[in-house]
């Protein structure tokens, strides 16, 4: 890692909800331009960490850095702090009530003060580039799945973040939908996008990441290149947990699809 | 499946349909039928109908009941537009998060309790005879059709506010999560993203209290406002004839049923709007 300050950094993280600690001293360095996957199974903390990235949770000790500025201060607003870093949840949460185009320019318009005939410009642009043009007028529950999904990236892309963060995006797709989402997010990576991804798609992440780090009990075991981790993994936990994941036929179902 | 038998299964289903279609004609039929001939072979008949459809009562009564209606009608207008404000304000108050919005949240809690527990008639004598009694300069020399207008926002803002709060509540919390993420305020999230759904999905529940209000507000009456009710009753003791009582009860309806159907109308279209009609 280099000398600079990286993007985003998180220093002994702690978060506990009543009494499950389900993160418990989370160290990690992200650069700018850099992809970073978290894997890990079900409940190890992987999306409650890029919550609490995002300020949607507080955390319980510990700080987070956002450019070398503590955003987990009393003094930090949130609202500030979010515009800088998208979020695209497992679920989309776009709102049913705005058409798809309305959607992606609400966050420009009410937060950036953009005139709407620019924001509405830029938004068509982005829709345009992650193949959503003819959908801009369309409502969420008229779309398929990864539709729905590319919509909600395009919607924090909108905002022209510094970081994203991606939260099993690709978890509450079909099957035949997960590819349209997955080419999307590496689109975004080659253009130099500064990513976390919370994902259960191994094949994706070796493909993609700078760095995967795996989580196990609310820490980050492991991490290290994608070769070696997946290549020549270190910790028991993490040969078990891809070994697992390997008899499930996972690994192998998503290659053959990436 | 061959081509034949989805034919005759069609034909059965389309069989079916005309004869589920007979039965309720018959059944719808039979009732009204037994209902008029209990009601014309009824000993009473021709003085009730006399007394509550006489024709002449129609075309003497309609001026003045239809006179008062027009002050229900301004009177619920008045009192509708308010209630939808100052009720989505006391739900807004309530539904806000934050320990420091704690005493107007308790505030709002005390007003919803006090009005949907104190019958409309109380408010309304205690607003419209109390209020007069301060004699507190502007707020003792209001007309009674002000009176009657605070009253009725007083109480219906209490039903409205549970209504709106309802359909905040029923908004799923994921939604106020995209809405953060976006770096919207929490009152822009709450103006933008869950108010309109919210509203959209308590709007007949909204119309069911909009006529309740549009009806009680016959009980301005008792402060001696001569609207419909008191119009009607007027006519009937200056004639023993109770067709002015009627009459009302048609111009009432004259404005719900239209209103009704309106809002049938308007979540018919916005169900389209929204729904996946893909194959």
């Amino acid at each position: 890692m280099s000398d600079a300050v990286p993007l985003l950094r998180l220093e002994k993280v702690y978060k506990r909800y009543g009494d499950a600690e389900v993160l418990r001293g989370v160290d990690l360095d992200v650069a700018e331009g850099d992809v970073v996957c978290l894997i890990g199974a079900s409940g190890c903390g992987k999306s409650t960490l890029l919550k609490c990235s995002n300020l949607i949770e507080p955390v319980d000790g510990g700080r987070i850095l956002l450019e070398g500025e503590d955003i987990t201060t009393e003094n930090t607003d949130p609202d500030r702090v979010r515009r800088h870093i998208g979020i695209v949840f497992q679920a989309y949460n776009l709102f049913p009530h705005m058409n798809v185009l309305s959607n992606v320019t609400l966050g420009p318009r009410r937060v950036l003060d953009m005139p709407q005939r620019e924001a509405e410009g830029r938004a068509r642009q982005l829709l345009d580039r992650f193949g959503l043009a003819d959908k801009a007028t369309e409502y969420p529950d008229r779309l398929s799945g990864g539709q729905q999904q590319r919509a909600a990236i395009v919607r924090a892309l909108a905002m022209e973040p510094r970081l994203m963060l991606l939260d099993e995006v690709t978890s509450a797709l079909d099957p035949e939908l997960v590819g349209e989402v997955l080419t999307v997010i590496r689109e975004l990576a080659e253009s130099g996008m500064t990513m976390v991804i919370a994902t259960h798609e191994m094949g994706f992440a070796r493909q993609i990441a700078d760095r995967v780090c795996f989580m196990s009990e609310g820490v980050i075991l492991e991490q290290g290149p994608p070769e070696k981790i997946f290549g020549a993994p270190q910790q028991e936990r993490t040969v078990a947990f891809l070994r697992r994941i390997v008899e499930a036929g996972r690994a192998a179902d998503l290659e053959a699809q990436t | 499946m061959s081509g034949a038998t989805v034919a005759r299964l069609d034909t059965a289903r389309r069989g079916s349909r005309r004869r589920e279609l007979i039965i309720s004609t018959a059944s719808t039929v039979a009732f009204f039928a037994a209902v008029a001939v209990l009601i014309v072979a009824s000993p009473g008949v021709n003085k009730v109908v006399e007394s509550f459809f006489s024709t002449t009562g129609f075309e003497d009564s309609f001026g003045p009941v239809s006179s008062g209606f027009w002050l229900n009608v301004k009177l619920m207008l008045v009192s509708e537009a308010l209630v939808l404000v100052v009720g989505l304000a006391i739900a807004v108050v309530r539904s806000l998060p934050g320990p420091a919005l704690a005493p107007l949240r308790i505030v709002a809690l005390i007003y919803t309790d006090v009005f949907r527990g104190v019958p409309l008639i109380l408010v309304i004598f205690m607003v419209g005879l109390g209020l007069p009694a301060l004699q507190l300069e502007w707020i003792s020399d209001q007309s009674v059709f002000t009176y009657g207008v605070i009253s009725l926002v007083l109480v219906y803002s209490a039903y409205v506010a549970e209504v709106y709060r309802a359909g905040i509540d029923s908004v799923h919390p994921s939604q106020q999560a995209g809405a953060r993420s976006l770096g919207l305020t929490q009152w822009q999230a709450m103006r933008f993203v869950i108010l309109p759904q919210a509203i959209r999905r308590v709007i007949p529940p909204l119309l069911n209290d909009f006529i309740g209000l549009q009806k009680d507000t016959a009980l301005v009456s008792l402060l001696g406002l001569v609207e419909v009710a008191r119009a009607a009753e007027n006519y009937a003791s200056s004639t023993f004839n109770f067709t002015g009582y009627t009459m009302a009860a048609l111009l009432f309806l004259a404005i719900t049923i239209p209103l009704a159907r309106v809002t049938d109308w308007l979540i018919e279209r916005d169900r389209r709007r929204m729904a996946a009609t893909g194959p």
